[in-house]
């Protein structure tokens, strides 16, 4: 797969494509000689391209939409008077063009001639020697001359803005083409960039003439990547030259997935451009994924083994092999002496799907019982239930192309700007495009109300108050009579449709006698109800601010009962899409992560599956389900669970009521991390297993679109091994007989044992690009729209959904709600993008608070406030916000010493235990300094970084 | 003639004109009509309540010569400086504000009476070279006929 670097195909304009209303018919016309058959509305710049046949251009790729400003595209057309450019020409049937004639050549250099008269002439010493279409345009036109000079006045000492961590921003070499600015505009959607001033004043401004980090500019790096001179670069091509080959792998941050090329020089990455074939991006990055890789080569990455007795000694760093069997050894002496129920393991969302169905099957096959449990355990669990239960199937229905057609969107407990930004920037696009959207959302984020995007409704729903919103919404369609009769009656099970009716007909669910509850107002429920059930096509997104409650699994029922309702199903621009979190949450769910679940969701109490697995596997299964993640902590705590091996996940810091985890982690007789860091959880380790990360490693990643995309491996691991390595070693050492050479086998097995997966390969992989599961003799190529002609478990179920109010409610102790969230440029915990540049632009979580509630209690902007809840206290700084309403407060988690989840409680959802982050009633009062906890704290961080320091010196 | 900004005003502007379609430009008619010039302060509130980027807002403020973003002097005079005018003596006319004025074009006198700016075109070609000063065109402007402009703009403001 290496690849020499070369810059990706530019077609100069954008494919027509479905939806142009000419679509399907095909122009014929001849250019240079050939003839050409591409579709109506093609450019003829396109057009010539695809005929292989290049036509310079300067202010034109196909990412955008044709300009006309460069002037250096002009062709000569028969018939036709004067030099059309051919980005703005659309083809016409019949059309004879000529690409270079005598008189063309002679506009072409004269116009270059005019941007070299004011462009410095350093091509030998520029960044982007090599990768520059000035440069390449210059050559085409054969410029030998510039007669204007370079007196005059000139843009040649502009000063360069070096304010973004990441790219630098060099004006004295800006030929005002406009593709950064109109990069903003439609691929990302920001329009935080300008042309200022006119004529030959004309330069491009950040913001209103500001330096960039000042500006509106979200550091997603369209703008660089539209760039055709060295005016915007990334810092590391100018620190290091341009790239030498180029490997296509996947994003390891959130569950958009996006496509990358990993553009490399020996085995050091100096750019990652998003893949323009990827499907799930299709040529968009966000900065976490463009930008965010500095961490893979941090000097915090842990490179050897280590040992230690117990967590108050001092690491010992090992060779692998005695670390695993030591890791083997302390595995079996736990089971000897506390049964074989005595250890497990945790998968992780962010390994590859090969990495998960190898942990997994350690577990099942070598501890012999079914304690293995992943993160998706505190996100997206109840979508797995939800969706299983009303649906069939524990997956988003669409890809995330699909909104384009959608006219209107529901975005619900999910912030796709900060948390997913390169899906954000499509859905942006589409309501550019005039589609409807309706935001329900405890806080008023960035989709509400931002330029060129304004939420038709912005529901603020009580935190916890979900499952009444969803139920007032049903009520309002159904006893309006705005439901899609003939597909409930053509797609759902009848008598389940008919007892759901009965239940949310009663006034009870109606908007007006639920607001207490909801805290939205029943005019605005009413509408927002009417215009998706009225949409055409509706879509519903969601995120976590649907799952991570007690009724989390009830509210994902009652979206899908919503979908299901109003026939929003089953085609393009419909459908039921959580947002996932994480890279590989899906596909880690996929795998057979959860204790009652074989890889493809398959119950364990079904004989037939858990024989052909253990036909297969050669053992025998343990048919009782294992403990969940809050069960083992129960468990270790009253000691009756005594070993875990954690794979690339910190549950001390991502998982709720942290001095809780604390205590079940330091109960446990053996705590084994594998992880690239020293996180928190490592800290209360015997064992640390340093990971790979996803540059080091072969294996896929499957997305929230069901898509499975290859990563590839583009450097050699840290510490000499893949994480599916050290597992196989480990398997090896507890005596089972596994025989894999490379992650591809591993695929071939989860292919041969998952009717879902049945069809994918390597090889597939490798044509296809990426694949969207199901994949198997049905669907040979993947899925790309589920439950098309019927639902997966044949008939849609609409299960009931009782609003049940939370535990967690205001009082006068704790009279404000907590809400939690994601800000942009951090991840998760933060792990991998604390240790990169972005720090840049979130170095600490605050606490969101309304004045209102900001006055009462004396805080100003900047104060410390301490926040507690009935299980624990913390303090973060305050930053008085509109974006929550008065009675809720915010906050994130991406900072280990915030404490965030020090205050959220063990309440969880009733049907898979996910946590709910979301509601914590708490209390907010002016601190001078930090919480109990979090003294203790950095404490122990100073004493196990100690501990630490001594391994180092081993 | 320049009245002390004043967010009051420039919020009804605004409230004036967010919901019209293509509002931008004669908002920012408006607020310069109200306060002299478009405070650059007041960018990010017309950007949003206009549903529009600061960045946008910016690019438009900026294409349009005629739009300030800090006061100018108690009187504006502008000497055109297009082909006809320039044809009959406009360039020897500048040279001569600058001199009388001790200021250069695009700044305003030390006193702060008189803001001296290049204009292309008034429409008065036939009768040039032409300035304007504050409101009002005069045209066939020669020297003297400068002088007793400018002096005429200073003899307003003594009390």
């Amino acid at each position: 797969m290496l690849q020499f670097y070369e810059p990706q195909m530019d077609f100069g304009t954008p494919a027509r494509t479905s939806d142009d209303p000419t679509a399907g018919t095909l122009v014929d016309l001849t250019i240079d000689g050939v003839e050409v058959t591409v579709p109506a509305g093609t450019s003829v710049m396109r057009a010539a391209a695809e005929a292989g046949i290049k036509v310079p251009k300067l202010c034109a790729t196909d990412s955008l939409e044709p300009f006309g400003s460069c002037r250096v595209c002009l062709v000569e057309i028969e018939g036709v008077k004067g030099y059309p450019a051919s980005c703005t020409t659309q083809v016409a049937p019949g059309m004879k063009v000529k690409t270079q004639t005598e008189a063309i050549a002679d506009l072409r250099r004269n116009v270059m001639e005019l941007y070299i008269s004011d462009h410095p002439l350093d091509c030998l010493t520029c960044p982007t020697n090599g990768d520059c279409e000035l440069q390449d345009v210059a050559g085409e036109v054969g410029l030998r001359a510039v007669r204007y000079g370079f007196e005059g006045a000139g843009h040649l000492d502009a000063e360069k803005d070096e304010s973004n961590p990441y790219f630098t921003f060099d004006p004295s070499k800006c030929i005002v083409c406009s593709r950064c600015v109109r990069a903003c505009e439609e691929t990302q959607g920001t329009f935080a960039l300008t042309i200022q001033g006119r004529g030959f004043d004309s330069t491009v401004s950040a913001g209103a003439d500001e330096a960039f980090m000042d500006s509106e500019c979200v550091s997603c790096g369209a703008c660089v990547d539209a760039c055709p001179t060295a005016t915007l670069a990334e810092n590391s091509i100018i620190q290091h030259g341009v790239p030498e080959h180029s490997v296509v792998t996947t994003c390891a941050y959130c569950g958009v997935g996006c496509a990358f090329r990993a553009e490399v020089r020996g085995e050091q990455v100096v750019r990652m451009t998003p893949w323009k074939d990827g499907k799930a991006n299709e040529g968009h990055a966000c900065v976490k994924g463009r930008f965010a890789y500095g961490y893979t080569t941090h000097a915090d990455r842990i490179a050897q083994p280590m040992l230690r007795n117990s967590i108050d000694e001092p690491w010992r760093a090992v060779s692998w092999e005695e670390a695993i069997e030591f890791t083997a050894q302390r595995l079996r002496e736990i089971q000897h002496q506390h049964g074989r129920n005595a250890v497990g393991a945790i998968t992780s969302s962010r390994c590859t799907n090969e990495e998960v169905y190898l942990l997994q099957k350690l577990v099942r096959a070598g501890f012999g019982n079914n304690n293995v449990d992943t993160c998706a355990r505190v996100c997206h669990s109840p979508t797995g239930y939800g969706l299983k239960t009303t649906l069939g199937e524990s997956a988003g229905t669409q890809t995330f192309a699909s909104v384009d057609a959608a006219d209107v969107i529901i975005v619900m407990g999910s912030n796709p700007t900060e948390a997913h930004p390169v899906f954000g920037s499509r859905l942006k696009r589409r309501l550019r495009e005039g589609a409807g959207l309706i935001v329900i959302d405890p806080r008023r984020i960035e989709l509400v109300d931002s330029p060129h995007i304004h939420a038709h409704y912005h529901l603020p729903v009580t935190p916890g108050g979900n499952v009444a919103v969803l139920n007032a919404m049903a009520h309002v369609i159904l006893t309006e009579g705005l439901h899609d009769e003939a597909f409930v009656q053509a797609r759902c099970e009848t008598e389940a449709f008919e007892r759901w009716c009965e239940f949310i007909r009663d006034p009870r669910h109606s908007p007006e006698a639920l607001e207490a509850d909801t805290g939205v107002p029943a005019d605005d429920l009413r509408g927002a109800a009417r215009l998706y059930a009225h949409a055409g096509n509706g879509a519903i997104y969601y995120g976590l601010g649907v799952t991570e409650h007690s009724q989390g699994s009830t509210a994902v029922m009652g979206i899908a009962n919503l979908a299901m309702l109003t026939g929003n199903l089953g085609r393009e621009g419909v459908g039921v899409n959580p947002m996932r979190g994480q890279n590989n949450v899906q596909g880690s769910c996929d795998m057979g992560s959860f204790p009652h679940e074989l890889p493809g969701y398959r119950h364990l109490s079904d004989a037939a599956t858990r024989s052909m697995f253990e036909k297969d596997w050669s053992v025998e299964l343990d048919p009782d389900p294992g403990m969940r993640i809050p069960n083992m902590f129960d468990a270790a705590i009253d000691g009756d669970f005594r070993g875990l091996i954690i794979q690339g996940e910190d549950v001390a810091q991502s998982d709720p009521n942290t001095q809780h985890i604390e205590a079940a982690l330091s109960s446990l007789e053996l705590l084994v991390v594998q992880d690239l860091f020293l996180n928190e959880t490592a800290k209360f380790a015997h064992v640390f297993l340093p990971g790979s990360t996803f540059l080091e490693k072969n294996g896929t990643f499957t997305n929230a679109e069901r898509r499975i995309s290859p990563v590839r491996r583009v450097m050699s691991p840290l510490a000499g091994k893949e994480d599916w390595e050290v597992t196989l070693d480990l398997a090896h050492a507890l005596g089972c007989d596994w025989e894999y050479e490379h992650p591809s086998q591993i695929m071939d097995e989860i292919a041969r044992l998952t009717p879902t997966f049945h069809g994918v390969s390597y090889e597939k992989l490798d044509r296809l690009g990426s694949i969207q599961w199901p994949c198997n003799d049905h669907a040979p190529e993947g899925t790309e729209i589920m439950h098309e002609n019927e639902f997966v478990r044949g008939e849609g179920f609409f299960a009931l959904t009782e609003y049940v109010p939370t535990d967690e409610r205001v009082n006068r102790r704790f009279p404000l709600l907590l809400t939690t969230g994601r800000v942009l440029s951090q991840y998760n915990v933060g792990a991998q993008t604390r240790r990169t540049d972005n720090e840049a632009w979130h170095d600490e979580d605050v606490l969101e608070i309304h004045a209102h509630d900001a006055e009462e209690r004396g805080l100003v902007d900047g104060d410390w406030a301490g926040i507690s809840s009935r299980v624990g206290d913390t303090v973060l700084r305050v930053r008085i916000s509109e974006r929550v309403r008065p009675g809720v407060v915010y906050t994130t988690f991406h900072h280990p010493f915030s404490g965030a989840n020090v205050i959220t409680t063990d309440n969880s959802d009733w049907a898979t235990n996910c946590p709910e982050y979301k509601v914590t009633a708490v209390q907010a009062v002016k601190v001078a300094q930090p919480s109990a906890w979090q003294a203790r704290q950095r404490e122990f961080d100073r004493r196990q970084k100690q501990l630490l320091e001594h391994a180092d010196q081993a | 003639m320049s009245a002390q900004p004043s967010s009051k005003s420039v919020i009804a502007i605004i409230e004036r004109w967010k919901d019209e379609p293509g509002g931008l430009l004669p908002l920012f008619h408006d607020v310069q009509a109200a306060l002299g010039y478009v405070p650059p302060e007041s960018l990010s509130e017309i950007a949003g309540a206009l549903n529009l980027s600061r960045a946008e807002v910016h690019g438009v403020l900026s294409f349009y010569h005629d739009f300030r973003t800090a006061p100018a002097g108690r009187h504006t005079v502008q000497i055109c400086q297009a082909e006809a005018c320039q044809a009959v003596g406009a360039r020897a006319l500048a040279q001569r504000a600058t001199e009388l004025l001790g200021t250069e074009f695009g700044s305003t006198s030390d006193d702060g009476g008189v803001t001296l700016e290049p204009v292309y075109c008034l429409g008065n070609c036939a009768c040039g070279p032409s300035v304007r000063v504050d409101n009002r065109v005069h045209g066939r402007v020669d020297s003297e006929r400068l002088e007793a402009l400018l002096a005429a703009c200073r003899q307003r403001e003594e009390p």
